[in-house]
């Protein structure tokens, strides 16, 4: 079957694709956008996190056909065209990033919260990123950064 | 060379426009070459490997622990549409045997199959599911056996012999000073720990190339390329310049990488197609596609003075290896060898056994042999301090090692070893505030009662699952030390290479460094730029694409990395500053005795500034490539276990405080504090997430985590049944890192990965222990070990 739809701000197109391909496989296999991460592929671990018409979800979980027509954003299209996303900046600067196979979900599931709540406590972070893995940082610096760029998306930065 | 269309990238310098001091040298807090790609989505993992014309390639794994396989048609499969190739033993053109330290593993099954996910056949098609599918059609006609299921078990007499030398991979006999020494104070215990997984985050995966002239290149995620390439070869009947191989992006790798897992198999289904073959790991076949942590089964005696001074340890160590060797006889001369933790004891008597079974293989996962006993030893000390009525830190101060002790290899200790200090640090550390309402005391209901705030449930044992208000819970603190040792031991080669070229590119000097050495997550490409921005006085260092095309770097594990390679490119590195020196001398045409390479410039402390280093390079490359290793050790002695074998030891205490609800068996983890020596802090904010990341394996051993085995077979295949922490689970961490040189090392650093993992574990465990007044002698601790529903083993 043929899908299209809006990606990054791009109208794509996939064809071909069987019916039980997930969006996860189209964006990384058919569309060259292999940044949503496959650590479990049957949505446990976040790493595959991307918007569907503005609401993060597991690229894993979602059929292909589900995406026809939708509004998709990965964490391809977060940056500017000349500087990273303040949330991309900040896990750098915090050092949140050691194999970074997890970054992609957690930096698309902190882009999230920080649009809804612009100054989350820890608990609230906690919550938030609960169904977001990393197994090599221990989460600590991965808080930080979730502050730092909370700190600097409210002062403008 | 042939190059998939999706290939990993070379690590760039840094862009102009980067903050901080991101192109610092080696005790600064330099950036990762590698992040940007990292948190844009543009870093090219494995399973991110793409090439024109890809085929897909899948594994028919054994659903047995133990079976005969009397015979396998391939034929519907192979006539299935998509599918171009089913290939079984019978098509491993070479040898048809792999393993780290014994060839002992078939790369496909032949007649037997002796656990349960070994591979037997291999399918290319032109979708993942169409290879899933013929898989599926490939008849094997298994004469299924009873497995042995059990270490102790496997080397009983009349056992069934697994391999033909029988089921014994290692025996490490320690002895030291008298084995029937008596004392005053003797406390006893048997312990278990469970099967971990390294559930490293980017699945196991790899694109194979065929070059068309009857070699290959492989891209593929791992630790050690060298090693790979050498069983790589073997089993296609190749030479190496026929089999090249390339570091894909690893997402995380923690030992479970240091075996094969699809490289043979790609290349196979590569060479046999003459297509690209990409094969990439769901979560499932993860779980059967690398090794684990051995499972182990241990008995420990000690024996004290009524002062507390330890006389004698007595340990018995089974360690169950499954059904290959990989890399169980150096865990298991780890575990021997280091096994009654950081203590000075005059006599020690330890037998430390690695066993086959029909479990998943076990092998190498950070901390390495050294884990499992700290559990052990460390629960021992608490007992012995318990029995002796003394603080248990106090107890372990007073045998601590330190600085000349004997080890009980009989080995002198002749760096810093600052365990008491260690101890004494994660002590004085302040203690997270009591939960409101009282830890123990009134529960939250009178606590509101009595006008003080309720508890936030989040912070409670349960969480938002509502089990508690605060009813049944108690609070424990416990503490626990690690001791390991660095890079590889008992007389192994353990080298790196360097290369290292210095050239003007845009008018500004630039350094790249060549090695093949993995980086896994853990800094390696931050470390090596900030040795040669040190060394050589240059902000811009290109990490080359990791590859064979120079010597080999050694394994990413063991802690050696920073070390071995860190070594190996600050060699090159000096080898060319004197030669960028001695041009400058050429072109000034006189000798300045103390000129140095600092900030791009020729500099001399009589004359300052004297030639710029893009001025003297002019066109001119320097280029060294340097084959660098530590010290040698010495293998030990067969029957008492003696020996120079271990070139460096780390050390790290943790203190772990605990929530637990002593009703429902659930723990929270309030805090961990971790002091550790790491020589040097080469990148101190690298170092900082090493000891965050690896405390957080360590707790996950001890409360969370285990690969539940039965029959030999596992149960829980998924993040939804094998739990390692999220972000819930792990505490805010207080964190002391010491700098005591050791004067061997390069810039006196240690290494600094593993020991986190060690104690941080055995902290906990003794935290509920305190909690709960239970002895606990299995980890994982699991709830219904703490209710008392099902205690674990005895003593
Ligand atoms: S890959 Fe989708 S949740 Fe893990
Ligand atoms: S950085 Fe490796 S999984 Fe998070």
């Amino acid at each position: 079957m043929r899908i299209a739809a809006t990606i990054n701000g791009q109208q794509m197109q996939a064809d071909d694709v069987w019916p039980g391909e997930s969006l996860l496989y189209v964006l990384r296999e058919r569309l060259g956008l292999p940044g949503s991460k496959n650590a479990c592929e049957q949505g446990e671990c976040g790493s595959c996190t991307v918007y569907l018409d503005g609401i993060p979800v597991c690229a894993c979980l979602v059929a292909a056909g589900q995406a026809q027509g939708r509004d998709i954003v990965t964490v391809e299209g977060l940056a500017g065209p000349s500087q990273l996303h303040p949330v991309q900046q900040a896990f750098l600067d915090a050092g949140a990033v050691q194999c970074g196979f997890c970054t992609p979900g957690l930096i698309v599931a902190t882009h999230d919260l920080l649009s809804r709540d612009a100054e989350p406590t820890d608990l609230e972070i906690r919550e938030a990123l609960a169904g977001n893995l990393c197994r090599c940082t221990g989460y600590e610096k991965i808080l930080d950064a979730v502050r730092l760029a909370a700190s600097r998306m409210r002062a403008g930065g | 060379m042939s190059t998939p269309t999706r290939a990993p990238a070379a690590a760039p310098g840094i862009a102009p426009d980067q903050q901080r001091d991101r192109a610092s040298g080696i005790g600064g807090n330099a950036a990762r070459p590698d992040g940007t790609l990292k948190v844009t989505g543009q870093f090219a993992y494995g399973s991110d490997l793409w090439a024109d014309d890809m085929l897909w390639g899948v594994t028919l794994r054994s659903p047995h622990p133990y079976a005969r396989i009397r015979g396998v048609a391939v034929g519907e499969a192979l006539a299935t549409g998509g599918v171009f190739a089913v290939l079984t033993h019978a098509d491993v053109p070479g040898k048809n045997r792999c393993g780290l330290e014994h060839s002992d593993q078939p790369v496909l099954a032949e007649d037997v199959v002796r656990y349960q996910g070994e591979p037997v056949a291999l399918v290319a098609a032109d979708h993942p599911e169409v290879a899933l599918r013929a898989a599926k059609k490939i008849a094997v006609d298994y004469q299924v056996l009873d497995p042995v299921t059990e270490a102790r078990a496997a080397l009983a007499p009349g056992a069934p012999a697994l391999h033909p030398d029988g089921n014994l991979v290692r025996h490490l006999k320690l002895r030291k000073g008298d084995p029937a020494a008596s004392a005053e104070v003797v406390v006893t215990g048997c312990y278990q720990v469970g099967m971990q997984d390294q559930a490293f985050l980017g699945p196991e995966a790899g694109l194979a190339v065929p070059d068309g002239l009857g070699g290959v290149d492989l891209y593929v995620a791992t630790q050690w390329l060298h090693v790979d390439q050498r069983q790589v070869c073997a089993a296609l009947g190749l030479p190496p310049e026929q089999v090249r191989l390339t570091l894909a992006g690893v997402g995380g790798a923690f030992g479970g990488r240091e075996d094969l897992s699809m490289h043979v198999h790609a290349c196979l289904l590569a060479l046999h197609t003459g297509k690209p073959i990409k094969m990439v790991y769901n979560r499932e076949e993860s779980f059967f596609g690398h090794v684990h942590r051995h499972p182990a089964t241990m008995r420990y005696e000690h024996g004290a003075s009524a002062d507390g001074k330890l006389q004698y340890v007595r340990a018995e160590i089974y360690l169950d290896g499954g059904a290959y060797a990989s890399s169980t006889p150096a865990v298991v001369g780890n575990a021997g060898t280091m096994g009654i933790g950081p203590y000075v004891v005059p006599n020690v008597h330890v037998d430390c056994y690695g066993a086959y079974t029909n479990n998943p293989p076990c092998g190498a996962m950070r901390g390495f042999g050294s884990v499992q006993t700290a559990f052990a030893y460390e629960a021992q000390m608490d007992k012995l301090a318990a029995t002796l009525g003394m603080d248990p830190v106090e107890l372990r101060c007073l045998n601590a090692m330190s600085l000349g002790s004997e080890a009980p290899t009989g080995q002198i200790v002749d760096s810093q070893a600052p365990v008491a200090e260690l101890l004494d640090r994660v002590r004085k550390m302040p203690l997270p505030p009591a939960r409101a309402g009282g830890i123990g005391g009134p529960s939250a209901l009178a606590a509101q009662r009595h006008g003080q705030p309720a508890f936030d449930l989040r912070d409670l044992p349960g969480g938002v699952a509502n089990t508690t208000h605060g009813e049944g819970v108690r609070r424990g603190i416990g503490y626990a030390v690690a001791y390991k040792n660095v890079g590889f031991s008992e007389g192994f080669d353990d080298y790196s290479t360097a290369r290292v070229r210095l050239e003007v590119i845009g008018g500004e000097p630039v350094a790249t460094v060549h090695t093949a050495a993995a980086e896994v997550g853990q800094g390696l490409v931050t470390v090596q730029q900030q040795i040669c921005r040190t060394e050589l006085g240059v902000d811009q260092v290109v990490i080359h694409p990791v590859n064979t095309q120079v010597g080999s770097g050694g394994s990413t594990s063991a802690s050696r990395q920073t070390y071995v390679t860190g070594g190996a490119v600050r060699a090159a590195c000096q080898a060319v500053a004197g030669q960028a020196v001695a041009l400058a001398q050429r072109q000034l045409g006189r000798t300045i005795a103390d000129l140095r390479l600092d900030g791009g410039q020729f500099v001399s402390a009589a004359e300052g500034t004297v030639a710029s280093l893009a001025g003297v390079l002019g066109s001119d490359i320097i280029e060294e490539t340097v084959e660098w290793r530590h010290r040698p050790t010495y293998p030990v002695d067969p029957e008492t276990g003696q020996g120079f074998a271990h070139v460096q030891y780390a050390f790290a205490a943790h203190r772990a405080v605990v929530d637990v609800d002593t009703e429902l068996g659930l723990v929270k983890v309030v805090e961990l504090a971790c002091a550790q020596d790491v020589g040097k802090a080469i990148n101190p904010d690298a170092v900082l997430g090493q000891i965050q990341g690896g405390s957080a394996q360590g707790l996950g051993l001890a409360i969370m985590e285990e690969i539940q085995v039965s029959d030999g077979m596992i149960r829980n295949p998924s993040f939804t049944d094998y739990l390692i922490p999220t972000i819930l689970d792990m505490p805010p961490m207080q964190i002391d890192v010491l700098e005591y040189p050791d004067p061997n090392a390069p810039y006196g650093l240690r290494g600094v990965g593993e020991p986190p993992t060690i104690s941080s574990g055995p902290a906990v465990a003794a935290a509920i222990r305190a909690a709960t007044g239970l002895e606990l002698h299995r980890v994982p601790i699991r709830p219904e070990h703490i209710t008392g529903s099902m205690p674990g083993p005895a003593p």
